[in-house]
């Protein structure tokens, strides 16, 4: 994929590369550790300290941990139900690891969905992402609006099947801004999200809701508006029954009018995409 | 008589002479079939005849049963310990080598609980398949547990068996049970067989019946005081147990069973609407049980692992489900999947319905296929009711969901219009119940039919005159249907949904508006179905409780109870409503 645009925005692409590799990594040593007993809470701790240890200081948001039918957002009614519990983890089980990390100023935002052991329902879904990652991508190239994309999304998740998860998340997104954070000797956070985060965030709805476009990708109609230039980050979450699966990964949308250059997935060389290339 | 091709013998053991009968081929996997009081090893036939070309079946007459001789003198020959004796010599004759898998139905039941918690019979048996016959030691200890902790839910358990349990007080009267049944009972039981507990006649019950019914008072009088005053402390099963329940026992309470976790490890419950002689009334479903346990525990499993809502009551039935590509259909497809029903999924939609039968099986259908049709064609209708009787057998569940959407005021709709949704929502549904319902009817031994049809039937709208009027429809033929088919144990119910987040919206059509209209209004009301956000998994557990409860019309979502109600206590209200023009 083309990515050498500007020399500064691809230094500013690489940071985010970096970081997004780094919590990739992360997911995958977690992953590997998870045993039968392990709960989310010590799931989400274990990221938390892998990430320290390498340096991360700031979150978007503190690591979270689901399991079982909590990969699938069942019975969530308020938003603190995102938070690890003590559920334990079980042979079979399906899980899904999302964290955030802020590291050199610059953020992540990542999903990282598996299972203990076999899990065939887990597996066909994670393999159906394949074509809501193809779709993303396209649609956003054509510049459609992204109510729209969100729109055709929900389709295609119910002619797989499947019911639409993100939209358990705060305002149903599919997507938001992610963007460059300062770094700072204290950096508090507030319900698990970063308050430097935060403040990025509050600042891009602050000025979106003056010219008409809204950091968070949404079905509302503040989202009625086509892709705005910037990284976001996409996180496709499908359920079926007690099963989710999900992926998340850095969206990069430029201004740029060459179709192949005016969105690209900011890295190829992701878990989950090298699961599907490997199943070929 | 009915047991053909059955190779007979005689086993003596003890001074006593039992009748053996085998069926098919001695090779495949034992199933001893033990029958109950007052019956002999004959009420097993249907049964046996199904199990026959898989297994090598196995029936036996009790001890002073059928054409089993009687220990003289009678009291005190029917005790637990002789007719393990009994069982053991059996088994001994005809798989000397292999644990057999057990069967018993009441009182066959209730000696083969003795059986399979006796250390004596350890290793003999490889499985136990449990109908109608409570072990009595775990009795004893059920009663005994609410007797020393009367809650009153316990004292009405407890009163509720006692009542259920009348006959077995009469029999132990002296003398009185046997003139009965030498005289009048004897003559009127086939009679009241068939009209209390519809029992299909037939050479059911045999010519031993006044006979084995007098000795067999003496399987309660040695047996049923001595235990349950002393039920022994550890009667734990050595082998899994399949339980069926038939909910309609007249004389057994389903709450005997909840405490048999504690006794049987390895526990599968299965639970059937039926009444107390499921052997005759219900064959298919109890062969299909059984085989399933068999091979699962013969594969190395401990039963089925089903473990969705109702599990218990649909493992292994065969589904239909019209209009299974999506929406209400496709939920209920995986609904009914999760419980471990075999599914099949119909559709015009080819590969939206083998998209459904591929994730049902992924969400735990033991089998499951794609079948495509279009309901509203009738020719279309009866080949894949000639296909699916023809490969998959008879249905135990239809759901009659497939429909379409068509609003517009009454003046705008043409007869086209009119044509078609009466064809798809009406002619449907009339088609599925008259193809497969009247197969189900025909075999006799229950079913269930489930029609979807929607709160328009009772909510009039100026805005879906055609729609209102076919789903009203659906509604009365259910009500209708279901009054017909009471007597043959077959279930109907209309399930009317309210506003319901499908794929309905986006494929209706709007009477009277251009195309871009109708694109239009097509979109804002998908969006509109999308905020309301009712999701079709609720409908479909709503269907599948429905089901069990035998409900005749469930509506599903508020506005549809709401209006539900209103139609009955405030229709002036609902008709004021019918006047609103939503916008869209």
């Amino acid at each position: 994929m083309t990515t050498a645009v500007g020399s500064e925005l691809s230094v500013e692409w690489a940071g985010f590369r970096r970081v997004q590799r780094l919590a990739y990594e992360c997911a995958e040593a977690v992953a590997a550790r998870l045993e039968p007993g392990v709960t989310e809470r010590e799931a989400a701790r274990m990221q938390r300290a892998w990430l320290r240890e390498r340096g991360v200081r700031d979150w978007f948001h503190l690591p979270f941990a689901w399991f079982g039918d909590r990969t699938a957002f069942t019975g969530f009614r308020v938003p603190l139900q995102f938070f690890p519990t003590d559920r334990a983890l079980e042979p079979g089980m399906p899980f899904i690891l999302d964290m955030a990390p802020v590291y050199e100023g610059y953020t992540a935002d990542i999903g990282y969905s598996g299972s203990l052991g076999v899990n065939p329902v887990q597996d066909r879904l994670l393999a159906d992402l394949e074509a809501h990652r193809e779709l993303i991508l396209r649609e956003v190239r054509e510049r459609r609006p992204l109510r729209e994309i969100y729109e055709d999304v929900d389709r295609l998740m119910v002619r797989q099947g499947y019911a639409n998860r993100h939209r358990a998340y705060p305002f149903g997104v599919i997507a938001h801004k992610v963007d460059r954070v300062k770094q700072r000797r204290w950096s508090p956070h507030l319900f698990g999200f970063g308050t430097q985060s935060l403040k990025g965030l509050a600042a891009d709805a602050l000025h979106g809701h003056r010219e008409g476009w809204s950091p968070l990708w949404s079905p509302y109609r503040f989202s009625d508006h086509p892709p705005r230039p910037g990284l976001w980050a996409v996180e496709p979450h499908l359920g079926f029954r007690g099963t989710g699966a999900k992926f998340e990964e850095i969206l990069v949308v430029t201004d740029s009018r060459d179709p192949g250059e005016s969105a690209f997935w900011l890295d190829d060389d992701l878990p989950h995409v090298r699961r599907w290339a490997e199943d070929k | 008589m009915t047991l053909e091709g059955a190779r007979e013998r005689f086993v003596r053991t003890g001074g006593i002479e039992l009748c053996v009968a085998e069926l098919g081929d001695p090779e495949q996997p034992t199933v001893v079939l033990v029958h109950g009081y007052p019956d002999s090893k004959e009420v097993w036939s249907e049964v046996a005849a199904r199990l026959a070309d898989r297994f090598h079946v196995v029936l036996y007459d009790v001890r002073g049963h059928g054409r089993s001789t009687a220990p003289a003198p009678l009291r005190g020959g029917f005790t637990l310990a002789k007719l393990t004796d009994d069982f053991l010599a059996v088994v001994d004759a005809v798989s000397p080598d292999r644990p057999v898998h057990l069967v018993g139905h009441d009182w066959g039941s209730v000696q083969s609980w003795e059986f399979v918690t006796t250390g004596r019979a350890e290793g003999r048996i490889a499985s136990f398949t449990s109908i109608s016959g409570p072990s009595l030691d775990h009795f004893g200890h059920w009663i005994d547990a609410r007797v020393k902790r009367p809650t009153p839910r316990r004292v009405g358990q407890l009163l509720g068996q006692g009542a259920k349990s009348w006959y077995v007080y009469l029999l132990h009267t002296p003398a009185l049970p046997e003139l009965a049944w030498r005289g009048p009972l004897g003559k009127r039981w086939p009679g009241i067989l068939k009209r209390v507990e519809k029992v299909p006649g037939g050479d059911y019950p045999t010519a031993s019946l006044r006979s084995d019914a007098a000795h067999g008072a003496w399987l309660y009088r040695d047996n049923v005081r001595a235990r349950l005053r002393r039920p022994r402390p550890d009667a734990y099963a050595h082998a899994p147990v399949q339980l069926i329940t038939p909910e309609g026992d007249a004389f057994l309470s389903e709450r005997l069973y909840d405490d048999l976790d504690r006794w049987v490890p390895r526990l599968t419950r299965r639970t059937i609407p039926a009444k107390h002689w499921v052997p005759r009334t219900r064959p298919d479903r109890l062969s299909a049980w059984i085989e399933e346990f068999v091979r699962s525990v013969e594969g190395g499993r401990p039963g089925p692992q089903a473990t969705g809502r109702h599990a218990e009551w649909f493992g292994g039935q065969l589904v239909l489900i019209t209009g299974a590509g999506s929406g209400i259909g496709r939920a209920t497809a995986f609904a009914f999947a999760e419980a471990g029903a075999r599914v099949i999924a119909v559709d015009r939609d080819a590969e939206a319905a083998a998209r459904t039968a591929e994730l049902s099986r992924l969400a735990g259908a033991p089998q499951a296929w794609a079948e495509t049709a279009d309901v509203s064609d009738e020719q279309a209708m009866e080949k894949l009711a000639e296909r699916v009787h023809r490969e998959y057998g008879v249905l135990d569940v239809l759901v009659n969901n497939a429909g379409i959407g068509l609003s517009g005021s009454f003046f705008a709709t043409t007869s086209e219009d009119w044509r078609k949704v009466l064809d798809v929502n009406l002619w449907g549904v009339i088609h599925g119940c008259r193809l497969f319902g009247a197969r189900m009817a025909e075999r006799g031994q229950g079913g269930h039919i489930v029609n979807i049809a929607s709160a328009a039937a009772f909510q009039p709208s100026r805005a879906l005159p055609a729609y209102s009027t076919s789903k009203a429809a659906v509604l009365m033929l259910s009500e209708c249907l279901r009054a017909e088919l009471a007597a043959r144990s077959i279930g109907v119910t209309a399930i009317c949904p309210g506003i319901v987040n499908t794929n309905i919206t986006s494929t209706a059509r709007f009477a009277g508006a251009d195309e871009a209209e109708e694109k239009r209004r097509q979109k804002n009301s998908a969006r509109l179905y999308g905020l309301r956000n009712y999701p079709p998994e609720k409908v479909a557990t709503a269907v599948l409780d429905a089901v069990v409860r035998d409900k005749a019309v469930v509506p599903v979502t508020p506005e549809a109870r709401g209006a539900h109600l209103m139609s009955r206590f405030l229709p002036g209200a609902l008709r004021r409503i019918a006047r609103v023009e939503p916008k869209l």
